[in-house]
């Protein structure tokens, strides 16, 4: 292997330090969320204790975060399931030209690039005036599955145009019917893409604030209730609160990128049996 | 019934309901409300049915309307050069640097990790770096740099790109990373065969080669910018505007018209510039 050049090193700096920029914060809130009872919101550390912690398990300092973080983990796997299905038959439909697919492909183009805003606006206008409630499971669902199908589709894009249709081919031709293949083809050999797809839905469900903020109605989510803490709590419990949400985002994308990583294991165990039959 | 079941149009159309279903429902319906309540007036508590161009006359009448929108198209161009700049480094590293797939896929994982946590919590983490006794301040006075804390750190239109190149420099680096993944390293060689130096190569080969990344990358960063209202308020500690901003104060003021003719205003400047970004890429075949 020839020497690495001297930009290398350079870039490699660059990259190091990106990566500070990206973690520092998120792990200084971290190191801060153990503050002692008497500490504030920036260092010095003033003792080291858990007393933040014990804070946000009593009602009165925090509110009913614990309620908020319910109704986001309930919604963020409704939206995951939804995703998942309908961005898997949304891909599939876009695999043949339909007439209006190219109208279709651009209303979601327009769904990642239109202002969260501006759909949490329009959903609850809709709602205020047909005199429906709004709801974070019926309005809030809604409005945010526009901003994960996008996401999903696009990976369902990336993941057809390296699909190879050979093995669909040899499957109709050993008589399976359409949904035989697509049963026991298709969907197995797409299987650990979903899995993004699937981290995709949840976590941008489970972190969105926008398209929720006016269509979750009188409960909370809890992206809503953090953002509520902001304006009122100055005390490193919201650093608390913070670190915790982080370690629980930093343990649903650890089971997602082993369940991919267990999965391409067993493929690559059960191996092809290519010419085992003869 | 069988050819008609057989038939394209037919399975696409059964496949794409569901999506066509929800975004017309969440997306297409919110928006021609939005539309159509613009031309509506509001009284102190409630929004009145009318076709009044009254709001667009306010709007379009505001000196602070020209100065909000400036502000916003200033902090879209400055977050998206610094945004291009770093996610192009970055990718570059990871693309033509870093020799093993395995640390490839290892170091991009931990540039695109944070894209899944909370934003809110980001943008509170910046907290005890930026604030009057903060991180950046101790640490500048204890190296002697200043004598006085800076006091524009925190709080101010600096705070406020700062945040946004952090929640969106991903946006850059993860489509710029793929388009130059499939660059045909070949032709890499060739350039130096002919004699290109290492940056002729980067500027001459590469770069265009990577355009419809960057372009993908600019359309996400320019409209979550421009869209984004939560930001501004929270980084800037509620003293700089843009127009995601007046269209939330509105909102809280239950001034739905107003805020309904301010946003129809902010999507057609979107959808312009993305039109206008759109004529240069085609997005479905880079994928």
């Amino acid at each position: 292997m020839e020497p690495r050049p001297r930009s290398f090193y350079i870039l490699a700096a660059v990259f190091g330090l990106f990566l500070l920029f990206l973690y520092g914060p998120t792990i200084t809130i971290a190191i801060l969320s153990f503050q002692g009872p008497e500490g504030g919101l920036t260092f010095p550390m003033r003792g080291v204790s858990l007393h933040w912690f014990r804070d946000l398990f009593q009602e009165q300092a925090v509110g009913d975060i614990w309620g908020a973080f319910g109704r986001s983990l309930v919604l963020g796997l409704l939206v995951m399931a939804t995703t998942v299905t309908v961005s898997v038959m949304g891909g599939l439909a876009f695999r043949k030209r339909f007439a209006g697919s190219a109208l279709l492909f651009q209303l979601v183009v327009a769904s990642l690039v239109i202002p969260s805003i501006l759909v949490s606006l329009g959903v609850g206008l809709i709602f205020s005036q047909a005199g429906l409630p709004v709801h974070w499971a019926s309005s809030g669902f809604g409005a945010q599955l526009t901003w994960t199908l996008p996401f999903g589709l696009l990976i369902m894009f990336a993941v057809f145009n390296r699909f190879n249709p050979a093995y669909e081919e040899a499957a109709r031709d050993q008589g399976a019917s359409a949904w035989q293949t697509i049963r026991h083809v298709v969907l197995p050999i797409i299987a650990p893409s979903l899995i993004g797809v699937a981290l995709f839905g949840f976590t941008l469900s489970y972190d969105e604030f926008a398209r929720t903020l006016l269509t979750a109605g009188s409960h909370n989510t809890l992206p809503l209730e953090i953002y509520g803490m902001t304006t009122n709590v100055t005390t490193p419990v919201i650093f608390a609160l913070g670190t915790l949400t982080t370690v629980f985002s930093f343990a649903v994308i650890g089971l997602f990128l082993v369940t991919v990583w267990a999965l391409g294991r067993r493929r690559a165990r059960a191996g092809s049996d290519a010419g085992k039959g003869v | 019934m069988e050819r008609i079941l057989k038939s394209p149009n037919v399975t696409g159309w059964l496949l794409a309901a569901p999506l066509t279903l929800v975004l017309a429902a969440f997306l297409v319906l919110p928006i021609v409300m939005i539309v159509i309540v613009s031309f509506w007036t509001a009284t102190d508590f409630s929004i009145v049915p009318a076709f009044s161009w009254e709001n667009y006359a306010f709007l379009f009448g505001s000196e602070v309307t020209y100065r909000v929108f400036l502000n916003t198209f200033k902090y879209a161009a400055i977050t998206w050069a610094v945004t291009l700049v770093l996610g192009f480094t970055v990718a570059y590293f990871l693309a033509f640097h870093v020799r093993s797939q395995t640390w490839q896929t290892a170091l991009f994982l931990l540039c695109t990790i944070p894209f899944w946590t909370s934003n809110i919590i980001r943008m509170i983490s910046w907290i005890p770096f930026l604030g009057r006794n903060g991180i950046a301040n101790s640490t500048l006075i204890s190296l002697g740099v200043i004598d006085e804390p800076l006091e524009w750190l925190l709080f101010s239109d600096f705070s406020v790109i700062l945040a946004f190149v952090h929640l969106y420099t991903l946006f850059m680096v993860v489509p710029i990373f793929n388009t130059m993944m499939r660059i045909d390293r070949s032709l890499l060689e060739a350039a130096s065969d002919a004699g290109a130096s290492g940056f002729q190569t980067l500027w001459n080969v590469i770069l265009p080669l990577t355009r419809p990344g960057i372009m993908i990358g600019s359309i996400f960063v320019i409209t979550l910018v421009m869209g984004d209202f939560i930001t501004v308020r929270f980084m800037s500690g509620s003293q700089a505007a843009n127009v995601g901003r007046l269209i939330s104060n509105d909102i809280a003021l239950l001034q739905y018209p107003s805020a309904s003719a301010t946003a129809v205003v902010l999507l057609a400047t979107v959808l312009l510039t993305i039109g206008i970004l759109l004529r240069l890429v085609d997005i479905r075949k880079e994928l």
